[in-house]
């Protein structure tokens, strides 16, 4: 295999046996980059000059870490000291933060080198990356349809083996729908086990930074740097964080695995249904208890979702009012075409859209009907992941309705866009860890299959993923790009 | 025949809490620092910045909602409320809109020898928003500049219960709650320095009517005196409307200082929809009972029990014991006094008198002035020993008020010393009977205040330097022999 194709942790060994360097690894990453991106459109913002540098001079002096003189790459929400974060919206074209977010710091600790910011739906709003400001990325798989999103630049980027790994976020899916469309490993954490500070919010009860990568050992190692108690932050939670590695042992005898029957019924496609029915067989063989239960309330998180999540948007993107920073209306003469203008200008129309939805369902009058509702949704969803969980380790459920759609396809009709997240949205309702692996293909499509566990149990989600994994061949597979 | 109306009023205060930082963020509270020379990423409202709350700033709310008698929430929640406005950085400010930290308080007023018990309703924390610098006004400015130093300092809103019937309540309720938080020594409390604020909110009723009129708010006032103007001022404007039958409406208006008057800034048709939501970057605060055991403990004696202890050990009249614990540098003043100089009463009449009384006319506060107590019960010393007589302490007080020196000081360089002795006071006088043989036959023919007219002459040739009790035991020997 070439250097780029390589895992974290692949790489990891061969460069501390120093049978590599860094130099080599980074000139096959950017070689891929400058083959591929072309294609993808995965990055936006390339540190070509800089990453090369830092792996000369590790080269040179090596630094320790766990990560030391290794590549990484980053969704542009995620601020980065000096380097433009774009979020994907012309509002932050030329955003350059005087801070690195908590994550970034903590990778910067383990020694990586940052290679470039990533592609996603504009401020994390969409399923697509077509909200993007700039351009959507392509589906490596199939370069006419979408890469997903909202962090589809991490995804396809790994999917391309333009990066060995990519931070994401997840607030209703954003994380594992694109690494299920991509056919790669997408991790979305307990809510408060990986610092969000530093991470442009779009809504913040509900984000989470988390990890994509090309397996799920990769995951387990980044989740080991990512995660812990921040201090900075009053919604991280100060527990243990344990060594995500040590449980990837392939034994999963008498795991408890639950498949809820809501997210196995009509408007999932048939062949993703069947590929699933063949990985929960597959784990039966592993050892495994396998048994449907119901979460009844499965059908209301999507719309309680697209209240919660737009109204603590509708707040959130205030702040990009022209005043201090981002784009800015010059013409304007007096404070409140400034504002209007500037963020008529600088925002697409999904963020104005959920601006709008959230600004009214937080208004007098419709408060209690629409949010303070749609919080009571969210408890009744919460308690039917405890109930099941009082009984099993993890769920299993398909990651998307769908495999990756074509670019443009849903462009007019928002609604059936929105449904994307329908599988993936009540986990974040929940705050529960959830992670989606690649379970095979339909019609050539990688179709991704999603395992959801308690809070702060990545662990037993990480093992029982591992164990598939190593069962099936899946994630050695590789997009044709034409390249080699 | 004209109605009789009734005031109505309600005040919001706005309390700065004098934590050394900011409620979300590390940045420094100092007043009056350079422009923007107090923020940071958190408090200027950058993308994937998050709040953290400084856990002081809870403390002093809970002290503060001890002072004002109310019951401390075991479970509060911030809240966002949502308005553009180029000095609120997030476009939303940190408050507390559906369960603050404070509710059902109340503060004993007294007006004129009438005690009188305010409702508070609620209190509840929030941040500040910065500044905008003008150059002019904002109606013709061609820019503003914008500080945020002041974003993120703590807040506490205090709201009082519809209670107060007149303008002189209102300025007694406000100075009465400033002096609780100043004991609680949870703000500097300055009306001047913006560190405390206040609304009214003002409407008019018949006499007898249970229900409340239209309420009007008032902003924009600096001082006890302008909240008293302008409710004086919108009530008599309210009342004037309802008998020329001009319909009045629900708006928030301004205090001109310049011209006096209330002008209308916005009606209710106009008013924000804030959008409040609880703030998901904030978890609910849990207070539970132990912590606020502890900090009831920490308290400072407060100003009730302090006038009961003024009154009892010191047997102040009431009067006298209200006035000094009115804030706790007079307090401070009269106990550090009294621990040099005993006489309790005297120290409160020096207190009340001319120091009250410079203090005004040079519009000091007790705690920035020269006099001391150590300085005050020095002089008293004087007085006490006879070096002085309490005319001259006058105006060596006044010495001491304008320069700082001390009386001892101030005596010497100035040679005031008492003439006490009685040979040197009988030469005096010998001249003086001498001098005005009538007036002797007069005060033998029985008029007594021929005496009155010694005693002056006595001080006049001694420019006030004698001992009065001398002059006086002195002129009835001299003129029983005569």
């Amino acid at each position: 295999m070439e250097l780029h194709e390589l895992t974290l942790h692949q790489l990891k060994k061969d460069l501390t046996a120093k049978k590599i360097s860094s130099q080599e690894i980074m000139n096959a990453i950017l070689k891929q980059i400058k083959a591929v991106d072309e294609r993808i459109n995965a990055f936006i913002t390339l540190n070509k000059e800089t990453s090369s540098l830092r792996a000369r001079e590790f080269d040179q002096t090596p630094w320790k870490g766990q990560m030391a003189g290794l590549p990484f790459a980053l969704k542009d929400n995620i601020c980065t000291k000096g380097v433009r974060t774009t979020c994907a919206s012309k509002m932050l074209e030329n955003f350059v933060p005087a801070y690195d977010a908590a994550v970034v710091k903590k990778l910067y600790s383990e020694g990586g080198i940052l290679v470039g910011k990533l592609n996603m739906d504009e401020f994390a709003m969409g399923s697509s990356t077509e909200s993007s400001a700039f351009f959507p990325t392509h589906n490596p798989w199939d370069l006419e349809r979408v890469s997903g999103g909202s962090s589809g630049g991490s995804a396809a980027a790994v999917a391309a083996d333009e990066i060995p790994f990519a931070l994401g976020s997840d607030t209703g899916g954003s994380i594992r729908q694109p690494a299920a469309y991509c056919g790669v490993v997408g991790l979305k954490p307990t809510y408060g086990r990986v610092p969000r500070w530093g991470v442009v919010a779009y809504a913040s009860s509900l984000d989470q930074v988390g990890v994509i990568s090309k397996d799920v050992y990769d995951a387990a190692l980044v989740m080991n740097m990512i995660a812990g108690y921040d201090p900075m932050e009053s919604t991280s939670v100060n527990t243990t964080v344990p060594d995500y590695t040590t449980a990837l042992n392939g034994s999963i005898k008498g795991l408890k695995i639950a498949y809820p029957k809501e997210y196995f019924q009509q408007g999932v496609d048939s062949k993703i249904i069947e590929l699933l029915k063949k990985a929960l067989l597959k784990y039966e063989e592993l050892g495994a208890h396998i048994e449907e239960v119901s979460l009844p309330h499965s059908e209301y998180a999507l719309p309680a979702y697209y209240i919660i999540g737009p109204a603590e948007a509708s707040s959130n993107m205030s702040k990009f009012d022209g005043i201090r920073y981002g784009l800015r209306d010059l013409t304007a003469d007096n404070v409140t075409d400034l504002y209007s203008n500037s963020r008529q200008q600088g925002f697409g129309p999904e963020v104005k859209r959920r601006i709008m939805l959230g600004t009214y369902a937080l208004s007098s009058g419709s408060y209690d009907a629409y949010y303070l509702k749609a919080l009571k949704v969210r408890r009744l969803i919460s308690d039917d992941f405890n109930k099941v969980f009082n009984g099993f380790d993890v769920i299993i459920a398909p990651t998307t309705p769908t495999t990756a759609f074509k670019i443009g396809a849903n462009t007019e009709d928002i609604l059936t866009g929105y449904m994307n997240d329908i599988l993936t949205v009540p986990i974040n309702m929940a705050g529960l860890p959830g992670m989606s692996i690649p379970c095979g293909f339909a019609d050539g499509l990688p179709v991704g299959m999603q395992i959801i566990a308690k809070p702060f149990d990545e662990t037993t989600l990480l093992k029982a993923a591992y164990a598939f994994e190593q069962a099936t061949d899946y994630h050695q597979l590789k997009p044709a790009l034409g390249v080699k | 025949m004209s109605t009789e109306f009734e005031t109505v009023v309600g005040l919001e205060v706005h309390v700065e809490l004098k934590t050394d930082t900011k409620i979300f963020c590390s940045c420094k509270t100092a007043f009056g620092a350079e422009p923007n020379s107090q923020v940071c990423p958190i408090c200027s409202g950058f993308p994937g910045m998050l709040p953290v709350l400084n856990k002081k700033v809870v403390e002093y709310a809970i002290k503060s909602g001890l002072a004002i008698n109310a019951e401390i929430a075991p479970y509060c929640k911030f809240d966002r409320k949502n308005y553009f406005y180029p000095d609120l950085p997030n476009a939303y400010q940190i408050s507390q809109f559906y369960l603050p930290i404070c509710t059902d308080g109340y503060l004993d007023i007294n007006v004129e020898g009438t005690k009188k018990r305010i409702r508070i309703t609620r209190a509840h924390m929030e941040e500040d928003a910065g500044k905008l610098v003008h150059e002019g006004t904002i109606m013709t400015t061609s820019y503003s500049l914008v500080d945020l130093n002041r974003t993120g300092v703590p807040l506490l809103e205090i709201v009082s219960e519809p209670d107060l019937r007149s303008s002189q309540e209102a300025r007694a309720y406000l100075e009465k709650l400033r002096s609780m938080l100043l004991f609680a020594q949870v703000s500097d409390a300055k009306m001047e320095e913006g560190s405390i604020r206040c609304d009214a909110n003002v409407s008019v009723r018949p006499l007898g009517d249970k229900n409340l009129g239209v309420r009007v708010e008032i902003k924009n006032l600096n001082s006890f005196k302008a909240l008293e103007k302008a409710i004086e001022y919108e009530a008599k404007r309210q009342m004037e409307a309802i008998e020329d039958g001009e319909p009045l409406i629900q708006e928030t208006r301004t205090w001109d200082e310049e011209k006096s008057i209330t002008r209308s800034m916005r009606t209710k048709e106009e008013a924000h929809d804030y959008r409040y939501y609880p703030d998901p970057d904030l978890p609910p605060i849990k207070i539970d009972q132990e912590w606020i055991d502890s900090i009831r403990q920490t308290m400072p004696e407060m100003p009730d029990k302090a006038q009961e202890r003024l009154m009892g050990k010191y047997g102040l009249p009431e009067y006298d014991a209200a006035l000094i614990t009115v804030s706790p540098y007079n307090l401070k003043f009269f106990d550090q006094c009294v621990a040099l100089y005993p006489d309790a009463k005297t120290v409160s009449n020096w207190m009340m008198g001319e120091l009250s009384r410079l203090l005004n006319q040079n519009s000091q506060e007790i705690e920035q002035c020269h006099i001391k107590p150590e300085m005050l019960a020095d002089m008293l010393k004087l007085i006490n020993d006879g070096t002085i007589s309490g005319k001259m302490a006058k105006s060596v007080f006044e010495e001491m008020f304008k320069t700082g020196k001390s009386a001892g000081h101030i005596v010497k360089e100035q040679g005031m010393i008492q003439i006490s002795d009685e040979d040197t006071l009988r030469k005096i006088i010998q001249e003086i009977v001498e001098q005005n043989p009538g007036v002797v036959e007069d005060y033998k023919n029985g008029k007594e205040k021929a005496k009155g007219f010694f005693v002056g002459q006595v001080m006049k040739a001694t420019k006030g330097q004698a001992n009065p009790g001398a002059v006086n035991k002195v002129l009835s020997d001299f003129l029983s022999k005569e």
